[in-house]
């Protein structure tokens, strides 16, 4: 099968200030495939993620989505930014919406379209995520793994083309860990193109088609998983993995 | 249904429960306490206050219950006029702070003029006495020959309270701003919003939500101020308070017009504090 590069990243580099976060990063992420970054905190993994979502301009180096280089800063990041969809780490749900609210917004300010319009089919998806009962409430009513498959419908109700996923389960208590888990197996399984920077090492090793082993800004390693965890080649990404598995 | 046998029982349990009693009868030796120090201080004061020399002089200019009676409700009537003028200002105020707050906002280099204009505003209408420039604008702007109705006072003395306001409450406006989390905006970015829309869907209501009790305390300011429009001209409560002083040769109105002024305010303060209280709360 002929794999399409749906997202390559050529020699991306991005600093705050003197300090250099990412230093020249390559990366190609298949269409359908799902690639987990992992590193140590502060390797910057959500640097990176916020790059490609062009939520941080970057020094130098390509983004090419579909083979075109969106991170042109002569472009307008708008369009751009809606092809792209992001969760992040501590939800960031608008307070002050209920659920549904959260994920109409976007769709209604961006798409045009409305609320009639858009409510079966996002009733649809709070349905097949388990949250069909808890469509209308807010967010401090709901539990941190409510909260972030909320968070994952709004993102997904803009029909992305790729989904970056920053760390979603590290805010949540452990018991929630697997239903916001299996909302990212699903998109898998529907072969959404997925990047993931994440600490779940075992999820990493099971569901990943590609993992990447950040350090101190750049991508010390890369393989499948089978070669990540089960055979690393780099010293550094031994010892990553025995401080922490 | 044995829910309904259960709750008499606990509540009985909870009558006999020793702590309980034990901290009702601390609360209620505390409130005993209260009011017999307050009785006797206020107590102190209705003895003492008579006996000072001149007590007799000031009561009979400030006190002086027939003035009172007949004075009150002209200064009443004259305080609608303060209330029409604290309703179309209250509106214009916060209108044009929260224009001035997003002007101050702007990200974007082509609108740097907008936020100049902002900074310089909130500097200029901070920095000088409402007084002044209720003189300067109800005095300075008509004198330049305006024909009838644009030299009123009414005019010119409310635009000169907005504008001031308007500096005060565009800086609460702003700090309500940066005080929603970078995250918000974040989120908002990734889904392709527009800065104007993330503005107004997501940070603004937000922002305002925070500064409610802030504001409160300006409108409150706001209805104190509204009386220094009385040197400019309106008959409002303060000018009615200093004619019918002249009048009686007699002080007493403007204890009847502070009377009536604090029959506003502190329920007002009351409310605020309660808005700040409950907000501390649910941010807790
Ligand atoms: N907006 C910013 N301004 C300045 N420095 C930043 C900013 N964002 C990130 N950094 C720095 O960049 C580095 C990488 O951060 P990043 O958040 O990308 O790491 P990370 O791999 O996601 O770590 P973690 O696992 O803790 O989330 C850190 O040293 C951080 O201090
Ligand atoms: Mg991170």
């Amino acid at each position: 099968m002929q794999t399409h590069e749906k997202l390559k990243l050529v020699g991306l580099r991005k600093s705050f200030g003197e300090h250099e976060v990412c230093r020249g990063i390559d990366l190609t992420v298949a269409e359908g495939s799902m690639v987990c970054l992992i590193g140590a905190s502060g390797s910057g993994k959500s640097t990176l993620l916020r790059c490609i979502n062009l939520l941080e301009p970057i020094d130098s180096g390509q983004i090419l989505l579909d083979g075109f280089d969106i991170a042109d800063p002569e472009i307008d990041p708008l369009p751009l930014r809606r092809r792209i969809g992001m969760v992040f780490q501590s939800y960031n749900l608008f307070p002050h919406m209920t659920a549904i609210e959260n994920v109409m917004l976007a769709p209604r300010r961006v798409h045009r379209r409305s609320r009639a319009e858009l409510r079966d089919e996002i009733t649809a998806m709070f349905e097949r995520f388990g949250l069909k009962s808890h469509i209308g409430h807010y967010p401090d009513q709901l539990s941190g793994g409510q909260q972030q498959r909320v968070a994952i419908i709004r993102a997904l109700a803009m029909k992305p083309e790729i989904m970056l996923f920053d760390e979603v389960t590290s805010a949540l208590d452990p018991e929630m860990v697997g239903e916001v888990l299996d909302v990212v197996r699903q998109l898998k399984s529907q072969r959404m193109t997925m990047v993931l920077a994440t600490h779940e090492m075992s999820f990493a090793r099971e569901a990943a088609d590609w993992v990447c082993f950040l350090d101190k800004g750049v991508i010390a390693e890369a393989g499948p998983p089978a070669q990540i965890f089960g055979n690393p080649k780099e010293a550094r990404t031994r010892e990553f993995l025995s401080r922490i598995l | 249904m044995t829910g309904a046998l259960e709750k008499p029982k606990l509540q009985a349990s909870g009558a006999v429960n020793p702590r309980r009693i034990r901290e009702e009868r601390i609360r209620r030796r505390g409130f005993a306490v209260a009011s017999a120090s307050t009785a006797a201080v206020v107590l102190a004061l209705w003895i003492l206050i008579p006996m000072a020399p001149g007590w007799s002089k000031v009561q009979a200019s400030f006190f002086d219950w027939e003035v009172f009676a007949k004075t009150f409700p002209k200064l009443l009537s004259a305080f609608l006029v303060d209330i029409m003028i604290f309703a179309w200002s209250a509106p214009l105020i916060a209108v044009s702070g929260l224009a001035m707050a997003l002007c101050r906002d702007v990200r974007s280099p082509a609108l740097f003029p907008l936020k100049l204009f902002a900074i310089g505003y909130n500097d200029v209408f901070r920095g000088v006495p409402v007084m002044l420039v209720i003189y300067l604008f109800g005095f300075g702007i008509p004198g330049l020959g305006l024909p009838r109705p644009w030299n009123s006072p009414y005019i010119w003395g409310t635009l000169a309270l907005v504008c001031t306001y308007a500096a005060y409450v565009a800086e609460i406006i702003r700090t309500g701003i940066e005080s929603i989390h970078e995250s918000q905006r974040s989120a908002a970015m990734s889904l392709g919003l527009t800065p104007s829309d993330i503005m107004r869907f997501v940070i603004l209501p937000q922002a305002i939500r925070r500064v409610i009790p802030a504001n409160m305390n300006i409108l409150i300011a706001l209805q104190k101020d509204v009386a220094l429009l009385s040197v400019i001209g309106p008959v409002e409560i303060l000018r009615q308070a200093g004619v019918e002083k002249s009048l009686a040769a007699n002080f007493t109105p403007y204890v009847g017009a502070s009377i009536i002024f604090l029959a506003v305010t502190i329920p007002a303060t009351r409310y605020a504090d309660r808005l700040i209280e409950r907000q501390n709360r649910q941010r807790s």
